[in-house]
């Protein structure tokens, strides 16, 4: 077949590559606002799931809509008037990769291994008789193959935790890949991030969390056969939960909620 | 070929099942047999991208030169898989999320490049589309045999409906905790084999 002209090979292979990429270009533009709407659902979805507000049967969109998404200037902890950034359009990760709206983290600040930070996050309220009651945060941290991808919801007094839900990550299915599994979630439910002195006492540990208090409160059992997971997990938790990441607005939560009882 | 299409259609399932008799396709046999949806789907998949490469590959059988022929085989069932999973991502997100990397690695089950390379470069594009097709029912012939047991035994459960409850949740089955490593397919799969070459000797090996 290929005796007649040497140059045959270059043509078919050519002409074959470029159709192919073709299609496969036109199936990724044509379908992509179908999967970003699908993604966007799944985040949503996982918020409910930390929040513990997920029912079977009801439309996410229904359940979702009592949920109040703000945006926060991580390092002042101010709400960020939506005019200045809309937060149903706001990319996160994006915005970590910009200078003008996000930094490189030193290899000191970097615990959780994010190499860069943005400067506002996305949070979600949760209001019961206009007092906050829930507040669902979304962290994100390294684990052994991949960025793990949560949200945490932690209830109004902003140290106990109501629920995790991990939603991404490339970890090992089986092992580490067990970040997704909900009962090993839902060990996470009332456990308190800050010890004495607002330090992150929450831990991740090596097989099974402590019995007796105090350490019982902070402990959460790691996944047998995934130490590198377990570590991420753990760091994570304290880079989000520390001067670089929430807590700057927890203390300004606070303080106005001090303000408006006096 | 003197065969019909009808022919074409069944013996892969079982006179010439491509895991069972040609053994191919055995690494994602055990990968998404835990639960039968996520084979179903799998098989789904495979079927569709085994049948369009087929297809497509018969149809340029005579431009392409064979001295490049396996990349250029390659390059197509490539774009198929990710035809697929494009579209499993934009229809069916869930299922997609549950399937990951499993649906890129269609590109390298042996099915396809096997069915590819020893079909469809030397037939006319019908009975190669035909012949995937029914190449991708064999496959998920097995699948689906392999995680019917593997979901009812290790997990209780069948398309994720509960069948038998598990002690864990309060009923009385107790789980087989082998079956839910994959590692098991092993086993089922040998057991299929046996089975399938007992009911045909002709597929036994001579000695």
């Amino acid at each position: 077949m290929a005796e007649e002209n040497p140059a045959k090979p270059f043509y078919s292979v050519l002409i074959l590559a470029f159709v192919c990429s073709a299609l496969v270009a036109g199936a990724a533009v044509g379908l992509r606002p179908l999967q970003e709407a699908n993604r966007q659902l799944d985040k949503k979805k996982h918020i409910l799931y930390a929040a513990g507000l997920f029912q079977e049967g009801k439309s996410i969109e229904e359940m979702f809509a009592p949920i109040e998404t703000k945006i926060v200037e991580l390092a002042s902890g101010e709400f960020v008037p939506e005019t200045t950034v809309s937060p149903n359009s706001y990319n996160q990760l994006k915005a970590a990769l910009s200078n003008s709206t996000g930094r490189s983290l030193t290899s000191e600040e970097d615990i959780a291994k994010l190499r860069r930070l943005e400067k506002y996050s996305l949070v979600y309220l949760v209001r019961e008789n206009e007092r906050v009651s829930q507040i669902i945060l979304p962290v994100r941290g390294k684990g052994l193959w991949s960025t793990m991808f949560a949200y945490v919801a932690l209830d109004g007094d902003l140290t106990t935790i109501r629920g995790v839900s991990f939603y991404e990550h490339g970890e090992t299915p089986g092992l580490g890949g067990e970040v997704e599994n909900k009962r090993w979630q839902d060990g996470w439910r009332g456990k308190k991030i800050y010890g004495d002195g607002g330090k992150v006492a929450l831990q991740v540990v090596k097989g099974k969390g402590a019995n007796i208090e105090p350490q019982k409160s902070h402990q959460i059992d790691g996944l047998s056969g995934a130490t590198l997971t377990t570590k991420g997990v753990d760091s994570l938790m304290e880079f989000w939960f520390g001067d670089h990441g929430f807590k700057p607005f927890f203390a300004r939560l606070k303080e106005t909620k001090e303000k408006t009882n006096g | 070929m003197a065969e019909t299409k009808t022919e074409l259609l069944s013996r892969s399932i079982f006179k010439r099942n491509p895991i069972a008799l040609l053994v191919l396709g055995i690494c994602s046999a055990l990968a998404v047999t835990g639960q039968m949806t996520s084979a179903l789907v799998m098989s789904i998949c495979v079927t569709l991208v085994v049948a369009f490469s087929s297809l497509t590959i018969s149809i340029v059988r005579h431009h392409i030169p064979s001295t490049v022929r396996i990349g250029l085989q390659i390059i197509v069932i490539a774009t198929m898989v990710i035809l697929v999973d494009q579209v499993l991502k934009a229809f069916y997100f869930d299922l997609s999320k549950q399937l990951s990397i499993y649906v890129g690695l269609i590109i390298t089950n042996c099915i396809v490049m096997g069915r590819a390379e020893g079909f469809a470069m030397s037939n006319p594009p019908i009975p190669s589309f035909i012949d995937g097709i029914g190449n991708g029912l064999g496959y998920g012939f097995v699948l689906l045999s392999v995680s019917f047991v593997r979901e009812l035994f290790g997990s209780g459960s069948l398309f994720g409906v509960e069948v038998l409850p598990l002690t864990t949740n309060g009923g009385w089955y107790i789980r087989n905790g082998m079956l839910i490593l994959p590692a098991s397919a092993f086993f089922l799969i040998a057991l299929l084999i046996w089975l399938l070459r007992s009911i045909d000797p002709s597929q036994q090996e001579k000695n």
